[in-house]
This record gives structure tokens, C-alpha cells and sequence, in this order.
């Protein structure tokens, strides 16, 4: 099998150029990104069928001459598929856009709110297991913040379902 | 072939198709809703039952193969039913009915007119046909398309009525598992281009004449795809951060299910297409270790159960990895059988945190407490498959944890031993973060939750004066200090705290029905307690919700699902036995690899007799 190096150099192409775009934070990037990722995929399905020949339709040519049909087949399914998927993830950004009025991946708020816990340094498990009643005072402002978090999410949460 | 197994073998696809014809006649009947969920709980059972009798047909008779469209067999698509995919069929199929029917419980209560519930059925339709064709194809393209089908159908079952939170976890969920299915196409193009098919049985005998080194190239790419999709550490991130947005069904069957599917590729690749890949071996051991250290440790910092129950879900891939990595009867025995265990005690644990929320107002440990109190039988629904899920013997996830332990000290390599030792640790790091849960949840009593919410209404001073609450020490009389502690919640909101001051739990409904707030940041408002009797109830919490409805009691379906749920997780414990035995078989068949691919060809043998 000899491969076809035009291909080869463009399926590396667009890889890279795929990679790059799927670690950007902007949503549309990411969508370019994996567009760019399902194409470079879809015609390393089509490298992996072999070298190009004649249309493979019974009695058009010889048996030995035809490309291989099956890869394209693969291939028009992997299309599809990645067609839904992105019309998906339209959808989505586009209601990302609408809740937040931006384009970016927001973080996560309970891993902010781990984070956060960490930072403050508190052991808070060991205190609220601890019933012997040794309290002390960072216990609820720490709370507080955990709080403050899930609070502005929910607060945010009736106004986005409502639009 | 005789009658009997052409008949089996006629079973075969309606795994697949019964739930596609019934996502297609639900969507037809979605203005019919008492119709539509009597269908999807009716196919949805037809699929139990066939699944069970292929079990059987399996484990008696070998596997059973059926070429789709007759095609001879490389040509064709195979469905292949041996004893692995039967039990992991019927498993996961039975866990999808109880969940069906807790979605419909949950359902029935739901006052959030936002979620579209007839959305739900046509789509967790899919999800199941996708599942069935993953777990039922011997063919790597219609089982990446099996993967499409469920993914998709996961996509729109996550991000349900669009709520913020669900769209950001959605988009993460979505690029992760895009980018998994094309490695996953990617692994596909290069098997193709080596071996030159994609039927399963025909690329195990073609991939031992093709070099070592290219095969262990594929056979990282097609490990890496399924490792994304098992959540296998270091691929493993988004799932916590995914799952716990979801509704609690979705969660649910989510947990249960989609990971499986992932092990269960991993178990065919590593077992089927390239046996004895020492290199593998290795990678997928460390892998396993880290897998289940840094889940329980990641368990044990959350504060939410949906995110604890998140993180063991991804600690407890660790241990079917490791069995499979052991690579030999015992070891992938030991996996199977987990495999069966944990779909359904993790499915189930979801499903008890989605009636905690319905109960507490939050699934945030913080929040929560006196839950022990306010409802004995959600304690109990916790509390079994909790320890389950923590290796208590005798039940299934002890028997389950035994049969790897044992296996890794067969094997008894150092690395192995290294697995037994951390597979111990995880256990004991999973009941930890387990029992914290229990204890600040159930037996922490109401009165003690910090209700600290400083956003509330400016600072009101006694936040400052008693920063050290009183309540938190003298626990020991809980039901005297009530009146004072509804008082004291530094934090209550202030316009509420000042009727709430020594009010009666019994009158909770009236000053709720009054007050008509709606700031809970629940899903579905369930059930509302208010024990008239004086008991402590979860003060902060309960009143904060939109009181319409004051019940001491769990949603009758629902409970009855998740008590379904927790009934099965205790039958794995009593059919133990028997089920290791199918799980002994399963494992050796794998190993043996023969009765897989000598099912396969023999049906073109059948074909041609036919003819």
C-alpha cells in the first residue's frame, strides 16, 4: 500500500490546527476546532482504505482496480454524526450565550467552591464530624462563602429559565 | 442450527430495536403522556426479559451469533451474545427500567413545568437502544455507532431544559466525549488499514500477524478512546464535573450505564483483539491504582453528595481496571462481577440522592441534616447500598472486592500487591466519604446544620455575636433546643427568621404557602415534611422551599424504584454464587478467546448449509 504523502502531510495539518483550536476557552473555537478534528479524522478513514482506483460500482471496472467502498461508507457515517453533534453543540453555545451574554467556558462553581475551602485551609470535614462541640469561628464564615457560591447560582438560575 | 437457536438468535437485535420503534412511538404519543410511559416501561421490560432468556441461552449453550441481513460474516454486521454481553445487558437494562420508573415517580411530582418531560422518554429510549448495540456488537464500527447513539442520546438527557448550570457542564460533556469518539474512529481507521476488516472476531486472528509494534500503537489509541468514555484516570476529569448537574434519573442511568459501556469495550479490546500485551498490562495497572486513589481522595474533599457519589463512580472504575488489567480468568472474573455490582449500587446511590434532595431542599452536606429523623426509610435506601458500595460484608461490593484482592494475590506480581494494598485502602477511603455523608446528612441533627448565608439581607448582627453557635454543643438534646436554634440559625433569611423564631415545625405549610417564596435551587420541589409532633425537622432547608405540599412522606414511586434498586443490589449479595460461576464462565471464555470467534465463523458454516 502505498501512501499518499498530500494526505498524510494534510491529516498532520489539521490535526494541529484542530488541537490548538479545542484548548481555546472561546466556545465558537472550540466548535471550529472540533469540525477541523472530524474532518482530519475523516479522511484518515479514507487514507486507511488504501490508494484511490476506479468508482467502485459493479461491472464499472475490475474487481482488483475499484477503490475500497467501505471506508466511504464509514466515513459518510462519521460525517453524519459529526453533523449532529455539531448542530448540538450550536445549540448549546448559542444558549450559553443567551444565559451568560458570553462566549467563554465559565468555571465550575463547585470546584471553586472546593478550591476555596482548601485555600482558607480549613479542615472543615474533621470540624463538622467533630461533635464535641470544639468549634470555632472560621467554621461558619467559611460556610459563608461555600454558600455565597450556590447562592448566586441559584439566584441566576430562575432568570436564565425564565428568558 | 435447530429451531431453539434460531429463534434465540431472532432475539438478538430487539434489544436494539424494541427501544428504537419505542423512542419513535413515544415521540408520536407525546401529547398522550399516561400512554407514553406505559410504552417506554413496556418495551423497556419486553428488553429485561429478553435479555434474561439470551443469558441463559448463553451460559447453557455458548455464544449466540446472528449476521445482520445475512451478509456472510465479514462482510455483514454481527451481533454477537455471549455470556460477558448478555450479563452486562441484562444488567444494565434492568437498572434502566427501575430508573425509568423512579423518572416517572419523579415525574408525577414535578411541579418545574420547564423540564421536557416528554423530551425525556423518546431520548432515554435511545440511550437504552444505544447501550443494547454496544453491549451486543461484534463488529468495532457498529460499536463506535452503538457509542454515537447513546452519547447523543446522553447530550440532550443532560442538558434538560437548559438551565445554566446544565448548559456549562454540557458543553465539557460534549467536547470530551466528541473528542473521545474521534480517537476512538481514529483507532478504527488504523485497525482497518492493519488488519483490513472491523468484524471483532476476524481482527483478533488478522492482529497477530501484524507487527508488534504497530499493534501496540492501535491498541493504545483504541485504550485511550475507551479510557475517556471509563473515566479512567488521568482521563477522567470531566465526569465529576458533568454527571452531578444532570437530573437525578439522568445522573442515575448515566453512572450506572454510559462508564460501563467504556469498561466493557476495554474488557473486548484488552481480552479479544489483543490478548497478552504485557506493556498494557502494566499501563492499565498503574492507571487502575491511580484511578481509585485519586477518585476516593477527590470523594472525600467534596461537600455535595452528587459530586462525592461522582467521584467514587470514577474510584471504582480502578477496581474493574485492575482486574482486567490482571489479565487472567480470576482477574477479569473478578471485573465482570463488579461490573454487575456497581452499575446497580451506583445507579442506585444516585437515585437516593435525588430523593435527599426532594426530602433536604440540597444535596449539599452542609446544608443538610436530621435527615435520619425525618425520614427513617430514605436512611435506610442510603445506608444499605452506601456500605455496600464500601466493601461491608457479606454484600456484593465485599464479594466483589474479595474476588480482585484474591486474584492480585494469585498473580502476585509486586504491582499486583500494590493494587491489593490500594484496592484495600480505596475500600476503606470510599466508606469514609460514604459515612461523612451519613453522618452529617442522617445523623447530624437538623438543628446543627450552619446555616450561614451572609448574602442574605446584610449582615444582622447575631451572625457576629454567635459565630459560635450554641447549638452545636450541646447535641445531646436535640429536641429541647429546637425552639432556640430556629432562633439562633445565624443566618436564616431575615425577612423568615423573624416568624420563624420559636414557631411550630406544624405550621410549617401556612407560613411557607404565605411567604411564597420559591428560592430553593432544586430541580423538583417533592415532598415537605413537617412532623407535627414537635420533632426537630430540617428547619433552614425546609422552610426555604416552595411549600405546596407537607407530607412526612417519600414519593410512593420513587422510593418504590429505589427500593427495587437497593432489593437488587441485595440480591447480587444472595445470588452471589450462581453469579460468580456466570462471571467465572464469561471470564474463562474471554481468555480462552476461541468460543467467541469459532461462534462467529460457524454462523458462515450455517449460512452455507442454509443455502
Amino acid at each position: 500500500m502505498t501512501s499518499p504523502i498530500v494526505l498524510l502531510a494534510l491529516i498532520g495539518v489539521l490535526y494541529t490546527v484542530g488541537v490548538y483550536l479545542i484548548l481555546e476557552r472561546s466556545l465558537t473555537r472550540v466548535l471550529l476546532g472540533i469540525l477541523v478534528l472530524g474532518n482530519a479524522t475523516n479522511v484518515l478513514v479514507v487514507v486507511a482504505g488504501g490508494r484511490a482506483g476506479a468508482p467502485p460500482l459493479v461491472g464499472g471496472a475490475p474487481e482488483a482496480e475499484m477503490s475500497d467502498a467501505l471506508v466511504q461508507a464509514l466515513v459518510l457515517t462519521a460525517i453524519v454524526i459529526t453533523l449532529g453533534v455539531t448542530a448540538f453543540l450550536l445549540a448549546l453555545i448559542h444558549r450559553t450565550w443567551t444565559l451568560e451574554r458570553e462566549d467563554h467556558l465559565t468555571e465550575d462553581v463547585e470546584d471553586r467552591s472546593v478550591r476555596r475551602r482548601l485555600e482558607i485551609g480549613e479542615q472543615e470535614d474533621e470540624e463538622e464530624l467533630d461533635t464535641t462541640g470544639c468549634e470555632n469561628t472560621s467554621d461558619t464564615d467559611e460556610d459563608d462563602e461555600d454558600d455565597e457560591d450556590t447562592d448566586e447560582e441559584s439566584a441566576l438560575e430562575p432568570a436564565g429559565e425564565a428568558r | 442450527m435447530n429451531p431453539g437457536s434460531s429463534l434465540l438468535a431472532t432475539l438478538i437485535p430487539l434489544p436494539v430495536l424494541l427501544p428504537l420503534l419505542g423512542a419513535g412511538a413515544t415521540l408520536v404519543l407525546s401529547r398522550r403522556p399516561t400512554l407514553q410511559r406505559a410504552l417506554s416501561v413496556a418495551v423497556l421490560a419486553v428488553v429485561v426479559v429478553i435479555a434474561a432468556l439470551l443469558l441463559v441461552a448463553a451460559v447453557q449453550s455458548g455464544p449466540i451469533v446472528v449476521t445482520v441481513g445475512s451478509w456472510p460474516v465479514p462482510l455483514g454486521i454481527t451481533l454477537v451474545v455471549d455470556p460477558l454481553s448478555a450479563l452486562m445487558l441484562l444488567t444494565s437494562m434492568t437498572v434502566t427500567l427501575a430508573v425509568l420508573v423512579y423518572a416517572i415517580g419523579q415525574g408525577v411530582y414535578d411541579r418545574d413545568e420547564a423540564t421536557p418531560i416528554t423530551i425525556f422518554h423518546p431520548t432515554y429510549l435511545v440511550l437504552a437502544a444505544g447501550v443494547a448495540n454496544a453491549f451486543l456488537s461484534g463488529d468495532l464500527f457498529n460499536l463506535y455507532v452503538g457509542f454515537e447513539v447513546l452519547l447523543m442520546a446522553s447530550y440532550v438527557l443532560l442538558t434538560l431544559g437548559g438551565s445554566r448550570s446544565r448548559v456549562r457542564a454540557g458543553v465539557t460533556y460534549v467536547v470530551v466525549n466528541v473528542v473521545s469518539s474521534l480517537v476512538f474512529l481514529v483507532g478504527i481507521a488504523l485497525v482497518y488499514a492493519a488488519a483490513g476488516t472491523l468484524n471483532l472476531a476476524q481482527i483478533s486472528i488478522r492482529m497477530e500477524s501484524v507487527p508488534p509494534g504497530t499493534a501496540l500503537a492501535i491498541h493504545l489509541v483504541l485504550l485511550t478512546a475507551f479510557g475517556i468514555k471509563a473515566a479512567v484516570f488521568p482521563l477522567s476529569a470531566w465526569l465529576p464535573d458533568s454527571y452531578p448537574t444532570a437530573a437525578a434519573p439522568v445522573t442515575a442511568v448515566f453512572a450506572g450505564l454510559l462508564t460501563k459501556v467504556g469498561v466493557y469495550s476495554i474488557i473486548r479490546t484488552e481480552t479479544l483483539i489483543f490478548p497478552g500485551s504485557e506493556v498494557t498490562h502494566t499501563i492499565l495497572l498503574v492507571a487502575a491504582g491511580f484511578t481509585m486513589l485519586v477518585g476516593a481522595l477527590g470523594a472525600i474533599a467534596q461537600a455535595d453528595i452528587k459530586r462525592v457519589l461522582s467521584f467514587t463512580l470514577v474510584s471504582h472504575i480502578g477496581y474493574m481496571i485492575f482486574g482486567i488489567a490482571l489479565a487472567t480468568p480470576l482477574g477479569v472474573a473478578g471485573a465482570v462481577f463488579y461490573v454487575v455490582h456497581h452499575i446497580t449500587v451506583q445507579a442506585t446511590l444516585f437515585c437516593v440522592v435525588g430523593l435527599i434532595e426532594g426530602v433536604g431542599g440540597s444535596t449539599s452536606v452542609s446544608r443538610l441534616g436530621g435527615l435520619m429523623r425525618a425520614s427513617p426509610v430514605l436512611a435506610v435506601l442510603w445506608f444499605v447500598p452506601a456500605i455496600n458500595l464500601g466493601g461491608i460484608p457479606p454484600l456484593s461490593g465485599f464479594v466483589g472486592k474479595l474476588g480482585l484482592v484474591q486474584a492480585g494475590v494469585v498473580d502476585g506480581s509486586a504491582l499486583a500487591w500494590v493494587l491489593v494494598v490500594v484496592s484495600v485502602l480505596t475500600s476503606l477511603l470510599t466508606l469514609y466519604a460514604v459515612t461523612k455523608v451519613w453522618v452529617l446528612a442522617f445523623w447530624r441533627p437538623a438543628d446543627q446544620i450552619p446555616v450561614p448565608d451572609a448574602a442574605d439581607d446584610g449582615a444582622d448582627p447575631s451572625q457576629e455575636e454567635s459565630p459560635l453557635d450554641p447549638d452545636e454543643e450541646d447535641d445531646r438534646a436535640p429536641a429541647a433546643s429546637t425552639a432556640a436554634s430556629t432562633g439562633g440559625l445565624p443566618g436564616a433569611p431575615a425577612p423568615r427568621a423573624g416568624v420563624l423564631t420559636g414557631v411550630r415545625p406544624g405550621t410549617a405549610r401556612t407560613i411557607a404557602q404565605k411567604d411564597g417564596n420559591t428560592g430553593a435551587e432544586v430541580d423538583w420541589p417533592v415532598a415537605r415534611m413537617a412532623p407535627a409532633d414537635g420533632t426537630p425537622v430540617l428547619t433552614g432547608r425546609l422552610l426555604g422551599s416552595p411549600g405546596d405540599r407537607v407530607s412526612r412522606r417519600l414519593p410512593k414511586v420513587m422510593a418504590g424504584a429505589t427500593g427495587a434498586l437497593v432489593a437488587l443490589g441485595l440480591s447480587l449479595t444472595v445470588l452471589a454464587g450462581p453469579l460468580y460461576t456466570v462471571a467465572d464462565q464469561a471470564a474463562d471464555d474471554l481468555v480462552a478467546r476461541t468460543p467467541y470467534i469459532q461462534a462467529v465463523f460457524a454462523q458462515t458454516v450455517d449460512d452455507r448449509v442454509a443455502r
